[in-house]
């Protein structure tokens, strides 16, 4: 029998598609004591990179997955183990996970559920995952989706259960946005609470859903445990308005590229797959008129056309507040429009996406502001 | 989970997204709805020589027709039809029997909108099979999408896969010009993700569908994915292709295969078609005038030999381009030295 002290770091499931992954570096060594939140390796998979996260406590005590080479979902990439542990027993675990790579015998893992809602007769997508009493509401940006949090859902479920919701206009949602206006959208987020049966959240927005979230902790505090801001619209005039009209009106790829180098610190994040995953959104009927709809929530003329400031003033739930110090859509100075509310957490090497170029910045911020409820 | 569907599975959606999207949108062709006259309940048992119009014959009454096996006389109609209002969708079996509706297509159907100022549009949509390795011999087998890409007022779609189909088809129906739309009969069973919801991929923009920068392979239709099993194992040994899908060949996208050329400096173009004024040539003149300057080897071009397609089971293997030729034709451009 197996010690039960042995643990195995298995292959991390980033999105609803993944299958495999690669590991492209491991940042830790064979020996190394390793704690949660620790960095482990970095892993690529047919969608994206990322770096995978410890929630592991104990010695890395072998490595099972050798860098280049691909591991299913679920399968064993290495062994962690107290230092008692002896090696022999470990070599028995190493060998049988060499097994079941090889035979392809790996369990598989429960990634995000996908799921739809009916919000006030409007079809709303969504995924869950973890089964924890407390819940995380993630709400993406302009143009994204869902798919957005991938690095962030996963570390977070291991304490709570962990909703993202396609807004209107965006993801599988249905494409009409009604209105357009931030009091619609923060309906609707409440509507997919009701429909979901959860009556209070850990909600974290990004960009112009921290501006929804933020609208949806103002009109019912009751709802929120906590806020979560990430890269806020809302606060501060300035806004790349270039940026927003060009990712708005591109019709192709070679017209959407490069205004999504904007969107990171380092621009080679801005992929061809990101570039193609988009492309694929914005073809489906109706969302360039839902673009366009939000684009006249989002702008006024070049600035801002969101003021969210006063609405946080009737926010009472602990907040935390994320903003990468490269970011060029939201620029970091509009983080002074908050700066004496709250102890704005600044992101080195992030841009307007913290959430996926330093996931566990983001992490870290949405674990410590729950831990304040 | 995106969904998973079959090409044959996302060009009946389609179909049934746009006729309910669109009253005009109708649908013809020989046994769509599994032959007219047969008992009731059966009439819908085919859908199609290729079952792809399966199940719309009982959901839009009216508007499935059926008709006889006259290829110049459905066409004719259609075009007709597409004159006066309607949006047709005719299905032609196979490619090869386009022959005897030339003068319809080619004649009357690309002329229109030139002949009558700009105020005649013709928006029909020609669905039809080509290409081989079914073991259905020299007339059912062909690739003839070159002839039709080659006439000015055609347009020219060719998905290889289920989420192009999906897309390139709605963007056919939706068109105001005739589009000949050439199915891979070897396509049909082929899975991949598909949006349930409609959208449009635009004509004339090519798929990037894997990027290097060693050498360019253009493939078009079934040979998309050819080139990018070849791709792989290019990979493994150290090249690293950019694999283009032109997607229409036309109107074709010929920035992003010249800017490719211009990066890799090496091309090869992979085409079903028999190799004498095929799209192959086309790309690779086209390269050779545009973007002499930055070759660094001669063009290769893969296609199938310049005979019917045989009924030869091994002789029909042979005639169709395989990844090993396509290696071989990059590995050649690639170490090729003056």
């Amino acid at each position: 029998m197996t010690d039960e002290r042995i643990q195995r770091v298995t292959m991390p499931k980033w999105g609803l598609s993944m299958k495999t992954g690669k590991i492209t570096e491991w940042i830790v060594s064979e020996g190394d004591a390793i704690s949660p939140g620790d960095d482990l390796a970095e892993i690529d998979t047919d969608k994206i990179a990322g770096t995978l996260e410890s929630t592991w406590d104990g010695v890395l005590r072998r490595f099972v997955a050798e860098v280049g080479a691909d591991a299913p979902v679920g399968g064993t990439i290495a062994v962690v183990a107290p230092a008692e542990v002896p090696d022999a027993e470990i070599d028995a675990v190493v060998e049988q996970a060499r097994a079941e790579l090889a035979s392809g015998a790996v369990e598989e893992v429960a990634g995000p559920v996908p799921g739809t809602a009916d919000v006030h007769g409007r079809s709303i997508t969504y995924s869950s995952l973890g089964e924890r009493p407390e819940t995380v509401l993630l709400v993406h940006g302009y143009g994204g989706d869902g798919n957005s949090w991938l690095f962030v859902q996963e570390p977070l479920s291991a304490e709570h259960t962990v909703y993202t919701v396609d807004l209107p206009g965006h993801g599988t949602s249905t494409k009409d946005v009604g209105d357009g206006s931030l009091d619609g959208l923060a309906d609707t987020v409440l509507g997919f609470l009701d429909v979901q049966g959860i009556e209070r959240a850990h909600l974290v927005g990004h960009s112009l859903g921290g501006a929804i979230a933020t609208a949806v902790a103002a009109k019912a505090p009751e709802r929120a445990a906590s806020l979560t801001l990430v890269a806020p619209a809302g606060f501060g005039a300035r806004v790349n308005a270039e940026y927003l009209r060009g990712f708005a009106s591109a019709t192709s790829r070679r017209e959407l590229k490069p205004h999504l180098t904007a969107l990171f610190a380092d621009p080679t994040q801005a992929t061809r797959q990101l570039a193609d995953d988009l492309m694929k959104y914005k073809r489906l009927d109706g969302v360039d008129r839902a673009l366009d709809t939000l684009l006249g929530l989002l702008l006024d003329g070049d600035a801002q056309g969101i003021d969210a400031a006063p609405l946080l003033e009737r926010v009472t739930a602990p907040l935390a507040v994320v903003w990468g110090r490269e970011d060029k859509v939201l620029p970091v100075a509009n983080a002074e429009a908050l700066a004496g509310r709250v102890e704005v957490r600044y992101v080195d090497g992030a841009g307007h996406m913290p959430h996926m170029e330093k996931p566990n910045d983001v992490v870290a911020a949405v674990r410590d502001a729950a831990k304040g409820a | 989970m995106a969904r998973e569907i079959s090409y044959r599975e996302a060009l009946n959606e389609t179909l049934r997204q746009e006729m309910e999207r669109d009253q005009s949108v109708i649908v013809m062709g020989e046994d769509n709805s599994g032959g007219a006259g047969s008992p009731a309940g059966e009439q819908d048992a085919w859908g199609g020589v290729l079952g792809v119009t399966k199940g719309l014959y009982h959901q839009f009454p009216g508007r499935v027709l059926d008709t006889p096996i006259s290829e110049s006389a459905f066409v004719g109609a259609a075009i007709g039809a597409a004159t006066r209002g309607q949006r047709p969708v005719a299905e032609l079996m196979f490619i090869d029997f386009m022959g005897v509706c030339f003068d319809q297509i080619f004649n009357q159907a690309a002329k229109f909108r030139y002949m009558f100022g700009g105020k005649a549009v013709t928006p029909v949509v020609i669905r039809t099979m080509y290409g081989a390795g079914l073991r259905a011999a020299a007339q059912h087998s062909q690739s003839l999408y070159p002839l039709f890409t080659s006439i000015p007022g055609l347009k020219v779609a060719m998905p290889s896969n289920p989420y192009e189909a999906k897309g390139l088809l709605t963007q056919a129906i939706r068109d105001d010009d005739p589009v000949i739309f050439c199915e891979h009969k070897a396509l049909y069973d082929s899975i991949g993700e598909v949006p349930e919801e409609s959208y449009t991929i635009p004509f004339g923009e090519a798929n990037i569908v894997r990027e290097g920068d060693d050498v360019t392979i253009v493939a078009l239709g079934r040979m998309v994915s050819v080139a990018s099993e070849a791709a792989d194992q290019l990979a493994s040994s150290g090249v690293q292709a950019d694999v283009l899908d032109p997607r229409t060949t036309s109107p074709l996208d010929t920035d992003t295969i010249l800017e490719s050329v211009e990066n890799t400096g090496r091309l090869v173009v992979v085409d079903e078609a028999t190799p004498r004024c095929n799209v192959a040539t086309d790309i690779s003149a086209l390269v050779a005038k545009e973007a002499f300057g930055s070759l660094r080897a001669p063009i290769e071009m893969v296609t199938a030999p310049h005979t019917p397609v045989p009924f030869s089971d091994a002789l029909e293997d042979m005639y169709i381009p395989d990844a090993q030729r396509v290696i071989n034709a990059a590995k050649s451009v690639v170490e090729w030295e003056r």
